[in-house]
């Protein structure tokens, strides 16, 4: 009988308590209401968000796993499967923001050699409250070195991310993460336990105290003072788990090592819930049990209790299914790369219960045929948290907002606007490696990274894949439904400037707290405007992660569903083109000059957002824009296949709007343009996606070809001469945009 | 054909990509385990780039006393080509191969970007396919890349003719804008730029290649003279 | 007997110490005046088996030097804290 106190300190409500007592048909323990608090936390069980997931797309011709494993897989030709998965790891950095980056680096990687795939590189999206405040500064340094620390000593290039300063974030950073790897195809496996009396092995580091209740307590719970996790510091900081990069090497290469001499039958990695989660789910996947002995659990410091040891979110540390026969050469393996190995638990057959239907059941002992200390359904914990439908709420001053259009906004002073919106990120990518493998052919900083399908142990193929990762909460806070279709938009429209057609999605949804009606309603709004998109586009969302309750003081931030899109390039022998146009190419825009139903949108762009203005109409989700898309993709891929192009350079429309793109290949090239006739400030920072600067040697023939496939172009003008006019409105020399931009950062961040 | 060892420590990570660009230029290249000691069978060895042991103590510190270090300290003093590449410098100079020592960059963070190297001697195994004054781009990768030594140490470098490649834009503070070294008699040679990672224009530059051609023809020779010493 | 020892390993004088002098030119910002010559270094706790503290001492010196610090750039000082 619990005395209340313990199960709610533990997380779980009355309620679910009452379910756990009726899966039992006892009272649990402590130690097994300990490992359902972890398993049905939010963050493990995704008990708020999963009614809304389901009505994702989530199948094509080229998926071979989608969501609910490890990592969604792809066919992505030659033999060769892609691997992707996206995390947060918001809390944690938010109370130390090296660790709780690296850590959040760890995971993602595990997950993706966990399905067989070697990790091929990280994308992080950062988001921060403004660089001049000095909690910001030390969370963005902080984060940004545990980034590094981590990524490139574990030898996994990071290749981009995005990098957005808004006041929402000040007490609640985002730090999400997303890994993609690859593996031949006939390697894939999956984490389930299978073959009864087959041994678990656990993998790795030693376990300890570091992140105990990480899920239900930092991960599943806002922060309730009004400076967020400053507050808690201090309290909360014992659950921050430490990363260990070299261990992470080191069982990388021996995991792999054991998938391909065939020593293993299944795996999974430690993740949140540590080995409650690993041994449930892969006995939940595999229709069969599990019997553990906490005391073969190696440990970093003597005096762990049991649930201690079932919780812990150690870093570094894997759960192996392995065959009797196959133990011995599994631990020379793991001697070979210094990776210690301890027999932890067995397969157990499933039991009948009171319907005579078999279960398998997680077994917790005291020594292998010790006393049981906790007996509970696999499947209970890992699949059956209760699932909520909680209230929704369309926000009351919604419409208020709608109506409260940006178009009444003077231009005021356009160059300083213009100035204001370029920043270089390479101050952040800098420190990343974003080269190894030798597959980076366009790397950090433009709109997509274009990688070679290469690694070691893959077989050969001259394809190659592209990866973007894109949010916008400014369109979303508007309207969480159009402005995540935009964001798909956006990604895809980020993917063709290298040439890459759109293959698959991950999505990481940072919402507000799930208990707020508003908040909820967000998130089934951009999930339905995920879907609607993902249809619209033709691809399949593979996989997944939710994090709620990013709020402090009570405010939620505004709903930031993260994308992060995989494309992929048939033939990648050359270089796409850059933002580098050279004197004399004629410059033009493609895709609609137009958007509707207002033509030149300044809802949720950066200039309303500069203004205070937080309303207003999005521009539609524009089939004509996704047509320019594949369109430019074509060109483009032409150009990576070796083919012969007159196009020079190629860059959407994003983020600052036309104005900001021409600035930014204006610096790139340092070469300036003239363009006569802007129809006003507003069609020089409108941010609607799938419109594309391109430059030509011959303007003709690209006018023609667009023509042909119905995507409209309009030429600009010519690139040339050292400065940058937009009509009347500004006129600026392009050393001036080029120092502006490379300096920004740096100086913002008082660097 | 030579053979070039690719001496992987546990936390080293361009080992693949070594193999591969060596590969490429028609070389053959092997992983070698750092618990190896008997590195006969090779006639060039490459310590690569990563982060060998973690890094943990300093960068090379607990590599040095891998058991493969003792074979390449043997090969060094026979002549045989050693390249250091990176990590593979920070371990050469632990191990009292090549002089002085690297630092924490100036500016204290890690760094990953092209640099301009410039040419200044050909009288190395690393070196000897190219001219001196050739500007090359080839990108680093490191945190600990400012080279540092003594005055006297600096003096006999220039001396020796031993400062292999400087940066025409230091990145990371360097003493004298080194980049690589190599040791009095040429064969020894560590750099922090990776040659490897500028193999082809698809990747950003090719400029690596005149470096890694002069290393195998390097190996090629000492393939050759070790046959006639084998074949009286 | 058990000695516990103490390592510090700091950067020879005249090496430059860039983490040193970033934190010296952090320092007024912070509203410390008056401090300076600020060089940064390891600290290195071990417990050695010994006879006696001279020979703790002479153990963890060699260690010192072979290990614990790079004496190109480095120097190590060797405290014998008292018995662990």
């Amino acid at each position: 009988m619990s005395d209340g106190a313990l199960h709610r300190a533990l997380g779980l409500t009355d309620d679910e308590y009452a379910l756990v007592e009726g899966v039992l048909k006892r009272a649990p323990n402590h130690l097994e209401l300990a490992m359902f608090a972890v398993m049905w936390s939010e963050h493990c069980s995704y008990k708020s968000s999963r009614i809304h997931l389901r009505r994702l797309p989530t199948s094509a011709p080229w998926v071979l796993v989608g969501p609910g494993e490890n990592a969604g897989v792809i066919d992505a030709g030659d033999g060769v499967a892609i691997a992707l998965r996206i995390e947060s790891h918001n809390h944690p950095s938010a109370i130390e923001p090296y660790q709780g980056a690296a850590t959040g680096v760890g995971g993602i990687l595990r997950d993706v050699f966990t399905m067989g795939a070697r990790p091929l590189a990280v994308m992080d999206p950062l988001f921060f409250g403004p660089p001049d405040d000095a909690r910001s500064r030390w969370l963005v340094e902080g984060v940004v070195a545990g980034i590094s620390g981590y990524g490139n000593s574990v030898g996994v290039p990071t290749i981009g991310g995005e990098l957005t300063f808004d006041e929402g974030y000040a007490q609640n950073p985002l730090v999400n993460v997303l890994c993609v790897g690859a593996l031949p195809r006939e390697r894939l496996v999956l984490g389930r336990a299978s073959g009864v009396g087959n041994l678990a092995v656990l993998l790795g580091s030693r376990t300890g105290r570091d992140g105990i209740g990480g899920v239900s307590v930092l991960a599943s719970a806002g922060f309730s003072g009004a400076d967020g996790a400053a507050s808690l510091d201090d309290e909360k900081r014992p659950s921050v788990q430490v990363g260990d990069p070299y261990e992470e090497k080191r069982l990388i290469e021996a995991c792999l090592a054991l998938l391909d001499a065939g020593l293993v039958v299944g795996i999974q990695d430690l993740g949140g819930a540590g080995l409650t989660c690993a041994a449930s789910e892969t006995a939940a996947r595999g229709g069969v049990g599990m019997d553990l002995d906490f005391t073969a659990v190696p440990l970093r410091e003597a005096g762990l209790a049991p649930w201690e040891i079932m919780t812990s979110e150690s870093q570094e540390r894997m759960l192996a299914i392995v065959r009797p026969e196959d133990l011995a050469a599994l631990e020379a393996l793991c001697a070979r790369w210094e990776v210690r190995c301890a027999v932890v638990g067995r397969v157990s057959a499933p039991v009948a219960d009171a319907a005579g239907r078999p279960v398998g059941m997680v077994r917790v002992r005291e020594g292998f045929d010790g006393p049981v200390l906790a007996e509970v359904p696999a499947v209970s914990l890992a699949d059956e948290a209760p699932l909520y439908d909680r209230p929704r709420a369309r926000p009351a001053d919604l419409d208020a907002r709608r109506d409260d259009d940006p178009a009444d906004e003077p231009a005021g002073d356009v160059a300083a606007e213009l100035l204001a919106s370029l920043v270089d990120p390479a101050w952040v990518y800098r420190q990343y490696d974003s080269q190894l493998f030798l597959n980076t052919v366009v790397g950090p900083g433009r709109d997509a990274a274009l990688l070679r399908l290469a690694g070691p142990g893959l077989p050969a193929s001259e394809r190659g894949f592209a990866l973007t990762t894109d949010s916008n909460p400014r369109w979303c806070a508007i309207d969480p439904r159009a402005g995540t279709a935009l964001t798909l938009l956006e990604a895809i429209a980020n993917l063709a400037c290298v040439g890459a057609t759109p293959a698959a999605v991950v999505n990481c949804l940072n919402f507000g707290n799930p208990e707020h009606p508003e908040v909820m309603w967000q998130l089934s709004e951009a999930v339905d405007g995920l879907a609607e998109a993902c249809v619209a586009a033709g691809v399949p969302v593979i996989g997944g992660n939710v994090s709620l309750y990013n709020e402090s003081g009570g405010r939620d931030i505004d709903p930031t569903p993260v994308l992060g899109v995989v494309g992929l390039v048939e033939r990648l022998v050359a270089p796409p083109p850059g933002w580098t146009w050279r004197e004399g190419d004629a410059v033009v825009l493609l895709g609609p000059r137009e958007a509707r139903p207002d033509p030149f949108p300044l809802a949720g762009s950066l200039f309303a957002r500069r203004r205070g203005r937080r309303g207003g109409r999005l521009p539609e989700f524009d089939e004509r824009a996704l047509v320019a898309c594949r369109f430019v993709a074509a060109e483009v891929a032409r150009v990576c296949a070796g083919g012969v192009s007159d196009v020079a350079a190629v860059h959407d429309v994003g983020a600052g709007g036309l104005a900001t793109a021409l600035a930014e290949m204006s610096a790139a090239s340092g070469v300036g343009l003239a363009w006569g006739d802007p129809r006003g400030h507003a069609e020089l920072f409108t941010e609607a996606p799938g419109r594309f600067v391109v430059a030509t040697r011959d303007p003709a023939a690209l006018v023609e070809a667009a023509a042909g496939a119905g995507v409209e172009a309009t030429v600009l003008g010519l690139a040339a001469g050292a400065r940058l006019a937009l009509g009347e409105m500004c006129d600026l020399a392009v050393a001036d945009l080029a120092e502006r931009r490379a300096s920004a950062l740096a100086r913002a961040l008082g660097r | 054909m030579s053979r070039v060892g690719v001496v992987v420590f546990p936390g080293s990570n361009c080992e693949h990509d070594v193999v591969a660009a060596l590969s490429a230029l028609g070389g053959r290249a092997e992983l070698v385990w750092h618990a190896e000691t008997d590195l006969s069978a090779y006639d060039a060895l490459v310590l690569p780039g990563g982060f060998a042991h973690g890094d943990y103590l300093r960068p090379g510190a607990l590599a040095r006393f891998s058991p493969v270090m003792e074979a390449v300290a043997a090969a060094a003093e026979a002549g045989r080509p050693v390249l250091g590449i990176c990590n593979g410098f920070q371990v050469l100079t632990e191990a009292g191969l090549l002089p002085g020592a690297l630092q924490k960059n100036r500016g204290l963070t890690f760094l990953c970007q092209p640099t301009t190297l410039v040419v200044v001697s050909t009288r190395s195994v690393l070196t000897r396919a190219a001219h001196v004054g050739d500007e090359l781009v080839v990108p680093i990768n490191h945190f600990a890349g400012s080279y540092v030594c003594d005055d006297a140490t600096y003096r006999a470098l220039l001396e020796g003719d031993q400062v292999v490649l400087r940066y025409a834009d230091n990145p990371n503070g360097s003493r004298g804008d080194i980049a690589g070294i190599a040791n009095a008699a040429g064969n020894v040679v560590g750099l922090m730029p990776h040659p490897e990672r500028a193999l082809h224009a698809l990747l950003g530059s090719a400029d690596g290649r005149v470096l890694l051609e002069g290393f195998l023809a390097a190996a090629d020779d000492a393939a050759a003279s070790a046959r006639l010493v084998a074949a009286p | 007997m058990e000695y516990a020892v103490r390592v510090e390993v700091t950067l020879r004088r005249g090496i430059a110490d860039p983490e040193g002098a970033t934190i010296e030119r952090a320092l007024p910002a912070l509203g410390f005046s008056g401090v300076h010559s600020v060089r940064t270094g390891k600290a290195f706790s071990l417990v050695v088996e010994a006879d006696s503290a001279e020979d703790a001492r002479e153990v963890a010196g060699a260690l010192a030097t072979r290990l614990l610090s790079n004496p190109v750039i480095e120097d190590a000082a060797v405290t014998v804290v008292g018995v662990a």
